[in-house]
């Protein structure tokens, strides 16, 4: 019926506007996004894949490949634990400066991470007023990897604390209440109740802190020192690689960050849909 | 076990929610806690539970000192409005939850823990759903998983916030009964919140109502029924109409409107009547009780009574008046919406003005009317 298919259309829906919208979000989709990833794989394998091996089993490029996935190793547990404590305080208890805290949360995403690098460098460099103490006794943290993993650790805090927030505020404290009540000791309150109710919001912050932590250059390069072999991380490796104008070199690392891109959306896409399902089945009774 | 509470009160910030109050509840009983939202009964029960502390006073189970102890010692069962059962385990396992996390030393071995979980389930009558997922199970199911969850432990003590609040009517009728029974059988202490007086006066042996953080007053549904001793028990207990009225010429007046002295020995003085709906005739014009002209504005004949709603006509009523009339009188007068008619009480209750008393309570039935007016 007529009217029917008008009780569809909703205003501003008219053919000419709707494809429209849809082709130029479909063109730049394209322009910004799938064009460049492509031209990765496309600029890496350019010149065969013998060469493509041999970029990526450059000694240089595996100490960085190495000294990324121990960052992000480092990182991950320390802003899991972290994210947790966090979010459970701030749901779970009432406490002055609570709100503060909850806003205080989000400095390392409105910061730029090169100026968090620079306080890092500020505070803990050999000139700094922790620093120089450390210095005094032996500790050297700037331009080595326990810099890297501060600044990484700081850059990408907020990501676990911020999935579970929500979460945790929208399950309120009835679960806990009623398992303390039945006797559940502190641990076992956390392992059997509130675990299992976070656990997928928990992982996608644990996928996006990785995501980010192998990813980080801005603050990493403030601190690292870039010296090859060493203090390198990939990232700062593939920027290195290709100002030696070794092309093909940097794409390939690149396009090894690429591949850690595609899985983390994979990995993304997969715990959406499961953090969906437990939603409805939660929404039907 | 009994529940001995000795001048429990509690704030929140600002607010009072309990000022000091006490009450006894001995073994075996189920008692209601009666009141509207903000009243404080949800705060009692959940620091009779120790989910909250309370900023002074004692609480005893039995002859035990619980003041100080911590919610997971103190034994009790609780079901909370929601069930809060947990999404992520069967339902087996729910109920199985409390058993499980007995230290070790307590904890009842495997099968034994089976053997319990399945007889749990059976007296709720669910055992057939052992492995479904909370998701899956209606609200009525719900409630009653958590209930057994709640007595796994076998608690001295069950308390609910709100048991049949989310349900629909002919379960919570249905849930009710079932409770009842059950904590007949079992010979469990529980108390229970509600804000609904029905609720309340069905299922307990004794109801505490309660106000703004006060307990207005403890009895048996029958005897709160009968004498409830302030404005607010009245108001609660619903269906109630207030004339309010200055004496003159040994009438109560409201404007144009007019009810003689009772025939019981009460002094009137200025004050209010309080009649409860069924309480009420309605004649065609006024008797030499009342002149109280009032204008139908609505007749529900369905059930086992009419309800007629009233407006006060040329006199003053802050609430719209309701007659609930048994359906042979409604025959033998059937009253239509528009039309003016005169209501005549047979008891009501008085409160005198300026008074904080219970209310006496008065008669037109026996005496001759005529014996008062003059």
């Amino acid at each position: 019926m007529a009217s029917g298919q008008r009780h569809q259309q909703r205003v501003g829906d008219s053919p000419a506007v709707k494809y429209t919208l849809i082709g130029v979000t479909l063109v730049m989709t394209a322009v910004l996004l799938v064009v460049p990833l492509i031209s990765i794989f496309q600029q890496a394998f350019v010149d065969g894949l013998a060469v493509y091996w041999d970029s990526l089993g450059d000694p240089d490029t595996l100490h960085a490949i190495g000294l990324t996935l121990f960052v992000a190793l480092l990182t991950v547990p320390i802003n899991l634990v972290f994210g947790v404590l966090l979010a459970w305080s701030v749901t779970r208890f009432e406490f002055p400066g609570r709100k503060l805290l909850m806003t205080l949360m989000d400095i390392p995403f409105a910061v730029s991470p090169v100026v968090a690098g620079l306080l890092y460098l500020l505070l803990y460099g050999n000139n700094g007023w922790i620093g120089a103490w450390l210095f005094e006794h032996d500790l050297q943290l700037m331009f080595a990897w326990p810099g890297i993993v501060m600044v990484t650790v700081f850059v990408t805090c907020p990501f676990v604390a911020r999935e579970l927030i929500p979460l945790m505020q929208q399950q309120g404290r009835e679960d806990e209440e009623a398992a303390v009540i039945l006797g559940a000791s502190g641990w076992q309150l956390f392992r059997r109740v509130t675990l299992p109710n976070i656990k997928w919001a928990l992982l996608y912050g644990v996928i996006l802190t990785n995501a980010r932590a192998v990813g980080e250059f801005g603050a990493v390069s403030v601190v690292s020192g870039n010296i090859r072999g060493e203090t390198n991380t990939l990232p700062l490796h593939i920027q290195l690689l290709y100002e030696d104008y070794q092309a093909t070199a940097a794409f390939a690392s690149a396009s090894l960050l690429a591949v850690i891109a595609l899985i983390t959306l994979i990995f993304k896409a997969f715990i959406e849909w499961r953090q969906e399902r437990a939603q409805k089945a939660e929404a039907t009774h | 076990m009994s529940i001995r509470l000795e001048n429990i009160s509690k704030t929140f910030g600002q607010f009072q929610a309990l000022s000091p109050l006490s009450l006894n509840i001995d073994e075996g009983e189920m008692i209601g806690l009666l009141g509207p939202s903000g009243s404080g009964k949800t705060t009692l029960l959940r620091i009779i539970a120790g989910l909250e502390g309370a900023d002074s006073g004692r609480i005893q189970f039995g002859e035990r000192d619980v003041t100080n102890l911590h919610v997971r010692d103190r034994h009790v069962g609780f079901v909370f409005q929601n069930y809060a059962l947990f999404r992520h385990m069967t339902v087996a396992d729910n109920v199985a939850f409390g058993l499980e996390v007995m230290d070790a030393k307590q904890r009842p071995n495997k099968t034994e823990i089976q053997r319990r979980v399945k007889h749990l389930l059976e007296m709720v009558q669910l055992g057939h759903l052992a492995n479904r997922y909370p998701s899956q199970l209606s609200g009525g199911q719900k409630q009653r998983i958590a209930l057994a969850r709640a007595l796994a432990t076998k608690p001295d003590v069950l308390l609910l916030d709100e048991p049949f609040g989310a349900l629909d009517a002919k379960v919570r009728k249905e849930l009710r009964r079932w409770l009842r029974s059950l904590h007949d059988e079992i010979g469990f202490t529980s108390v229970f919140v509600t804000h609904d007086q029905e609720e309340a006066l069905e299922l307990s042996d004794r109801v505490v109502v309660m106000s703004n953080g006060h307990i207005e007053q403890v009895d048996e549904p029958a005897q709160l029924y009968a004498q409830p001793n302030s404005r607010f028990v009245f108001d609660f207990l619903g269906n109630v109409n207030v004339f309010d009225g200055k004496l003159e010429q040994s009438r109560l007046n409201n404007e144009q409107a007019w009810i003689t002295a009772p025939s019981s020995d009460v002094p009137l003085s200025n004050g209010q009547l309080y009649i409860r709906s069924h309480e009420l005739a309605l004649h065609n014009q006024a008797t030499s009780v009342a002149n109280l002209p009032l204008k139908v504005v609505a007749v529900n004949p369905i059930g086992p009574e009419v309800r007629v709603e009233l407006e006060p006509y040329e006199w003053q009523s802050e609430q719209i008046w309701e007659a609930d009339l048994s359906h042979a009188e409604y025959d033998r007068n059937p009253v239509k919406r528009g039309e003016i008619v005169f209501a005549e009480p047979k008891n009501a209750y008085f409160f005198r003005e300026g008074c904080q008393q219970a209310p006496e309570q008065v008669s037109w039935d026996k005496a001759p009317q005529t014996a008062h007016v003059k």
